[in-house]
């Protein structure tokens, strides 16, 4: 299923020019005003993106499922919000936060469902992400339960305060490309290597000597950090957080991102994050109907493109090249 | 000669239409914005709201608009989800350019909208019924709300109750939102009215016994019970009381003013007593009930159009829509006199109560918004 690898300095140009390339595009949406909204739809892209890449890692490379990456979101958005809100303290303080309990609780929740496979693992995290949402709605005191709490305030960088949306494009775009250079680094690495190894067999893997609990953990603990910086970034950006964003259905939603952009792919998680979170905007017009199409598109991507949207594309330019020569 | 003439008359008619229509399209649409949760979870208020929206806006442009201006509705689905509403209203702001935004339809949703409305300084009212909606009102400069608080909800009942003579009642909640909400309202205004709390339960909303807590209270010596709950709890507690043919007199919240529940506790809802909004009982409204000309108007055209039972939650957006009318009305497309106007609205009359606003009040409802009633007859009947 793993696509191959391109060298690693090839890997640095690409990630350059997608900078270049999401650096540029609110100028581009700009230029109308009917596109001028698709910048806040971008940042939930970036948001998107950067939970979506942890589960790419987890799920494409080392082969783990995991339906329950939304509580780590919810981690980050409320330790975030309830740090900065009650406490006073700065976002930055609750973004490390969110993002150490995440890892404490990817690390704990890791190391016995992970020695689980298939449907067990997944009703695992399932159980982990239904145990997680409770927690939001029933400690009042903290989480101030189904009806949540606003006024989380907005990041500050360098003393200059981040409230407008162009403002948090370039914050958010930020961690989402630092977060794609992380997970390529990883995959390029020794320890990606080993989670290859699992996916495709974990007898042979642990036969040339990989500590495959230890694996598998490592790369759970870092798809958990990563749902949480996704999470506080939303707590700073939409600044009211109450319980359902943070529900199943997201799980799931994350899951579909990977899918649909391309199990095996970092980029393909990006991919998907952008269709999924642009998909309804452009379905708007079809009004009551824009359901059935979002869902007929994922069914016939998945149906005619079991890779993705990855592995569509690079079978189209294959074609294209083919007819070249 | 009489050629010319009947010429000259059809030139004279095409032109006095021809300038007719030219000046009707010179009167711009005015653009309002709407956010509902038309499917999802929240689809029991996000429909009706959506509906009546449409509705009150197709009446209006049929009489010729405002000032001559047709209504343009921009109407998007959130889904009762934040993220799906936060990019909807951002996108009614920044590509519509509406006037103003009626909704969102649930609490939560509408909380993540505030800080958005408050600095793009658009007015916008909302549909959701928590109490944080609309207060601090230094911190709600641009919203508004029409539906009634739940502290007025339990102020209309502890008045009735204090009326009775009771001294003693025993609260029963379930564990979300609304019934969290009520509970802290019901335990906040006990005091005010010298009535003693002598048992607060909860239970979860899929509890489908409730004999255990009724048991409890009835060895409270508690005066009355009052349920705070939304679903089926609600009928399951009526039934409960009663089978257990416990004596003293059973209050339930504005969540029960449904005639399906009724049907649904058969027979076991006579003599429950509880809050409701007009439009549930709007075919016993006294035509000297200031409310009872809106009110029943709006029952009629609804389920004349739509051939369903008309809800309380449609009922907010017609009152949201029809303040918006009459500001639109008096001050024209200008977002920041919109809100002034908002701010300061008078003696309207809407399904939910008649509203006067004030720069500390950016709800303007009394606890009037709301009718005690008790179940007789299998029908609801006013109590005075």
């Amino acid at each position: 299923m793993t696509m191959p690898l391109p060298e690693k300095n090839q890997t640095v140009t690409h990630i350059f020019l997608f900078a270049l390339f999401v650096a540029v595009l609110p100028w581009v949406f700009g230029l109308s005003r009917a596109t001028s909204y698709y910048t806040d739809v971008m940042v939930f892209v970036a948001i998107h993106s950067i939970i979506a890449a942890g589960l790419s890692l987890l799920l494409g490379y080392a082969g783990q499922i995991s339906l329950g990456q939304a509580a780590f979101y919810g981690v980050g958005a409320y330790a975030s919000g309830i740090l900065t809100t009650r406490l006073g303290l700065s976002p930055w303080v609750g973004i490390m936060a969110g993002m150490a309990l995440a890892a404490g609780l990817a690390y704990g929740v890791g190391l016995p469902a992970l020695r689980l496979k298939g449907h067990y693992l997944a009703m695992a995290t399932l159980g982990f992400g239904m145990i997680v949402y409770i927690v939001f709605n029933e400690f009042i005191g903290l989480t101030g339960g189904p009806s949540g709490f606003g006024e989380i305030p907005p990041i500050h960088f360098f003393g200059m305060e981040i409230s407008s949306t162009l403002g948090f494009y370039y914050l958010v775009w930020t961690f989402a490309l630092v977060v794609l250079w992380i997970s390529l680094n990883i995959v390029h690495s020794r320890p990606g290597r080993a989670l290859r190894a699992i996916h495709d067999s974990e007898k042979a893997a642990a036969g040339v000597g990989i500590d495959i609990t230890r694996a598998k953990v490592q790369i759970f603990v870092v798809s958990g950090v990563f749902g949480a910086l996704a999470g506080s970034l939303y707590a700073h950006f939409v600044t009211f957080i109450n319980p359902p964003p943070f529900d199943i259905f997201f799980s799931i939603k994350v899951l579909m991102m990977v899918v649909i952009g391309g199990i095996g792919s970092i980029w393909g998680a990006y991919l998907g994050a952008a269709l999924l979170t642009f998909l309804p905007e452009w379905l708007a017009f079809l009004e009551d109907f824009d359901v059935l199409a979002y869902g007929i598109i994922l069914l016939a991507i998945v149906m005619f493109s079991p890779d993705g949207l990855v592995g569509l594309g690079s079978r189209v330019m294959g074609r294209i090249r083919n007819i070249k020569y | 000669m009489k050629r010319i003439g009947f010429v000259l008359a059809m030139v004279g008619v095409c032109a006095v239409t021809l300038l007719g229509s030219a000046q009707a399209a010179d009167k711009e649409p005015y653009r309002i914005g709407a956010l509902f949760a038309v499917t999802g979870p929240a689809s029991f208020l996000g429909e009706p709201e959506r509906n009546t929206a449409e509705m009150v806006k197709d009446m209006i442009n049929a009489s010729g608009g405002i000032n001559g201006h047709p209504i343009e509705l921009f109407v998007y689905d959130t889904e009762a989800n934040a993220t799906k509403t936060v990019v909807a209203a951002k996108k009614l702001i920044n590509r519509d350019r509406v006037l103003a935004i009626i909704g969102p339809s649930t609490s939560g949703t509408s909380m993540a909208v505030v800080p958005i409305v408050n600095k793009a300084e658009v007015p916008m009212i909302s549909c959701g019924a928590s109490l944080k909606i609309g207060a601090p009102v230094e911190k709600r400069k641009w919203v508004f709300k029409v539906v009634p608080g739940d502290d007025l909800a339990v102020r209309l009942m502890y008045d009735y109750m204090k009326k009775q003579g009771i001294k003693k009642a025993a609260i029963m909640s379930v564990s979300t939102g609304y019934g969290i909400s009520g509970r802290g309202q019901l335990n906040k205004l006990a005091p005010e009215y010298g009535i003693e709390i002598v048992a607060d339960e909860t239970y979860g909303p899929k509890e489908s016994d409730l004999t255990a807590q009724l048991t409890k209270i009835r060895g409270t010596g508690a005066d009355a019970i009052i349920n705070w709950s939304i679903g089926p709890p609600q009928v399951v507690v009526t039934r409960n009381w009663k089978q257990l043919g416990i004596p003293i007199p059973l209050y339930q919240s504005y969540g029960f003013g449904s005639k399906r529940n009724i049907k649904l506790a058969g027979g076991a809802a006579e003599g429950v007593i509880c809050p409701v909004s007009r439009i549930v009982i709007a075919n016993r409204l006294p035509d000297e009930d200031p409310h009872s000309p809106v009110v029943k108007r709006y029952k009629a055209l609804y389920e004349e159009k739509f051939k369903g039972e008309v809800s309380v939650f449609g009922g907010h957006a017609w009152d949201a829509m029809f303040q918006l009318a009459a500001a639109l009305k008096a001050v024209g497309p200008d977002r920041a006199r919109i809100r002034d106007y908002l701010e300061t609205l008078q003696g309207f009359v809407g399904n939910n109560s008649i509203f006067n606003r004030s720069p500390t009040d950016h709800v303007g409802l009394g606890k009037d918004a709301y009718v005690m009633v008790v179940v007789k007859d299998g029908d609801w009947a006013i109590l005075e």
